[in-house]
């Protein structure tokens, strides 16, 4: 009996290696340019080739401007960022690895082009010098975050080399409530396992409320494992999956499509397969959920308050807790609904996907951005989702209420772009991390769904966006 | 890679859980393309008063007297204790190039986030798991202790206190070896080669999909 990891790992691993790690062979490699610079230059100065350059694909995302992209890499204004982007640029030239560049329309987010061009396929092992790789699990693939020492490793030998991390079941009843995204059921379950819940494990998504989930949803919930801890989470493949990759570019096509799709029909865990550890949820009983510190399990229900350190379990977590509220400017026992905003972020590779736009969309149409908040963006997590969101008209619905509409990267969720928050700024955000200074050197962060950052836009706080829908 | 066998030296303690990796390096340091240069800038935001960012030296900065590795007590300090979760978040490898390029040789915490242990081994940096109590211990004695200096013996596996108490720790077979000898991760493998190459050819007969070249490369269509 195995689970669903178990069977891609037992497909992947080539062996053990004479220290005892196993060789996890890798199918598809992303690349982008903050954390492969170093290994390209590793690379070099060990006069090693690529192991596989077809496994390979590349996009800039970290820190490629959202404005003036016409001007290609001549629009970076920060000549550092530019050299990183340029880098990327020459380094993919030099090992012939496809990349989708600045001024290529499928650029984007590379947790989103991965997906939409079909790069990404059930039954993988992915990685990716980038953590939140763990959105790719979403399509049944073992997709995990890696380091830059790793990134180089695998460029030269095509293997991760690693142990078996241990099997965690998320069962999650129900069916979401209108109103209640995966995005809010991802928060909940990392407010109740907390950041390190899963430490060690790898995940798998299961129950009716992730079946339930369209791919999109099933990438975000994916996508945030990684705040609980865990280094990849999986959902098992369905007609979702299948319909979802089925015609996209890098997919196969004809005979090969029908052998693959009777492949990847088999990557389920089995009925008796057993779990390391299971959490469960019930999904039917979630609100929308808002982070009020600076980790992603300090989060609470719209309908909550912010907590009271006095009521810590121990002192280390009281002073967490005191320490977080300061560094918010919050009370104790404050209402969400109190908390007034001064910018917000619709994006990132968790909620920039054509769905989160629709929804985001839907909340903001015919609404006005409120007076009190300085700046809504949105930014596409790609130049497809961009070009389609304006074919169906979101982008003209942004505008209208006051929204800025950029041009795709990861922007202010990490601020390394020029979209950042100044300092003591809140900000309601749909990205993944509320970390001190993460969006902007004292800059504080709310997690939110794309559907309460809307209603957060157009009311100037948190409100339940289930009020306005 | 650089080896470790036994390293001695003042502890410093970081009293708060989950710190993460966006503390250890902020980002605006991420846009290096070396592997140097992170030192100055560890623990950024908490360091110093005022927002720094790339080519700014510490002369410049406005210093957070109240941080605790700004205190002189810890100048030099050579061992970092921390508390659960150390190192969660992005995987920047850049957070572990930072700790060593400041002057840390092992980090001592009751547990570690999983990208950022394995960095650690990648580099050379020593991550020692203790039970929560042991670390607390440890907490209070460099508290009261100035000075308060270990050994970290990996060939034994022990952690020597000022008074000869040891520690016993543990370090995964295969990653000690590594680092006792400092290993190339990558040369470990390439003695693989053969292997890999014929699990190789038979995965991608296996699923033939895999090795389809996907869509081409075009030109800018922005």
């Amino acid at each position: 009996m195995q689970t669903l990891y178990d069977k891609i790992w037992a497909d992947h691993c080539v062996g053990e290696r004479s220290d005892g790690q196993s060789l996890l062979y890798i199918d598809r490699h992303l690349l982008h340019e903050v954390t492969s610079p170093q290994a390209f230059a590793g690379l070099r100065l060990a006069g090693r080739e690529l192991w596989r350059r077809q496994a390979n694909l590349a996009t800039p995302d970290h820190n490629v401007p959202t404005d003036n992209r016409a001007a290609g890499v001549a629009g970076i204004k920060d000549p550092v960022a530019k050299e990183q982007v340029v880098t990327l640029d020459e380094n993919c030239r030099r090992h012939r690895v496809t990349q989708f560049d600045i001024r290529d329309v499928r650029q984007g987010i590379v947790h989103v082009v991965g997906p939409e061009q079909g790069a990404t396929l059930p039954g993988m092992t992915i990685v990716c010098g980038d953590s939140h790789t763990s959105t790719h699990g979403a399509f049944a693939a073992l997709a995990q975050g890696i380091g830059t020492s790793e990134v180089e490793h695998v460029m030269a030998t095509q293997c991760l080399a690693q142990s078996k991390a241990k099997n965690m079941a998320v069962r999650v009843a129900g069916v979401l409530p209108p109103g209640v995204y995966a995005k809010d059921l991802a928060l909940a379950l990392i407010g109740r396992i907390g950041t390190a819940g899963a430490s060690g494990h790898t995940i798998e998504y299961l129950g009716a409320a992730v079946q339930g989930l369209s791919m999109e949803g099933r990438m975000t919930l994916c996508n945030l494992s990684i705040e609980a801890g865990a280094r990849a989470g999986l959902v098992a493949v369905d007609e979702a999956t299948l319909e979802y990759v089925h015609g996209r570019p890098f997919a196969p096509k004809g005979e090969l499509w029908d052998a693959a799709e009777s492949f990847w029909r088999g990557l389920v865990s089995d009925a008796e397969a057993s779990f390391d550890r299971e959490a469960n949820l019930d999904a039917s009983a979630l609100a929308p959920q808002v982070t009020w510190g600076t980790s992603p399990e300090m989060v609470a229900g719209v309908d909550g308050c912010t907590p009271n350190p006095a009521q810590a379990g121990d002192a280390l977590q009281a002073d967490g807790m005191q320490r977080a509220l300061a560094y918010m400017g919050l009370a104790a026992e404050q209402p969400i609904v109190d908390i007034r905003l001064d910018r917000v972020f619709i994006g990132s590779c968790t909620n920039a996907r054509l769905e989160d736009l629709r929804v985001a969309a839907q909340v903001v149409d015919g609404r006005r951005v409120a007076a009190n908040v300085k700046q809504a963006l949105v930014v596409p997590g790609s130049g497809l989702v961009k070009r389609a969101a304006e074919a169906e008209g979101l982008a003209d619905v942004f505008v209208k209420a006051g929204f800025e509409w950029r041009a795709p990267g990861c922007s202010m969720c990490l601020g390394m772009n020029p979209d950042r928050l100044l300092p003591g700024e809140h900000c309601a955000s749909t990205s993944n991390r509320n970390f001190e200074g993460r969006q902007g050197y004292g800059g504080r962060t709310h997690l939110v769904s794309p559907a309460m950052a809307a209603a957060a836009a157009v009311a100037g706080r948190f409100i339940d966006v289930r009020e306005l829908l | 890679m650089r080896a470790f066998q036994v390293e001695a030296g003042l502890v410093a303690p970081m009293d708060r859980a989950n710190v993460d990796t966006d503390q250890i390096i902020p980002k605006q340091f991420l846009k290096s393309i070396k592997r140097t240069g992170f030192g100055d800038n560890l623990f950024d935001a908490w360091r110093f008063l005022d927002e720094g960012d790339i080519g700014v030296t510490p002369n410049e900065r406005r210093i957070n007297h109240d941080f605790v590795l700004n205190q002189p007590r810890y100048q030099g300090a050579r061992v970092l204790l921390a508390r659960h979760n150390f190192g969660c978040g992005s995987s920047r490898e850049h957070a572990v190039w930072a700790l060593m390029e400041y002057g840390f040789v092992a980090v001592i915490a009751p547990s570690f986030a999983d990208i950022f242990f394995e960095n650690c081994f990648k580099n050379g940096l020593l991550p020692i798991v203790l039970d929560e109590v042991t670390v607390s211990d440890l907490f209070v004695r460099v508290q009261q202790e100035e000075g308060f200096a270990l050994t970290v013996d990996l060939l034994r596996q022990r952690i020597v206190q000022p008074d000869g108490g040891e520690i016993a720790f543990e370090v995964a077979p295969m990653r000690r070896r590594k680092l006792l000898e400092g290993l190339d991760d990558i040369g470990l493998t390439l003695a693989q080669a053969e292997r890999i190459r014929a699990f190789e050819a038979q995965h991608l007969a296996r699923c033939p999909w895999l090795a389809a070249e996907g869509a081409a490369p075009s030109g800018a269509d922005a």
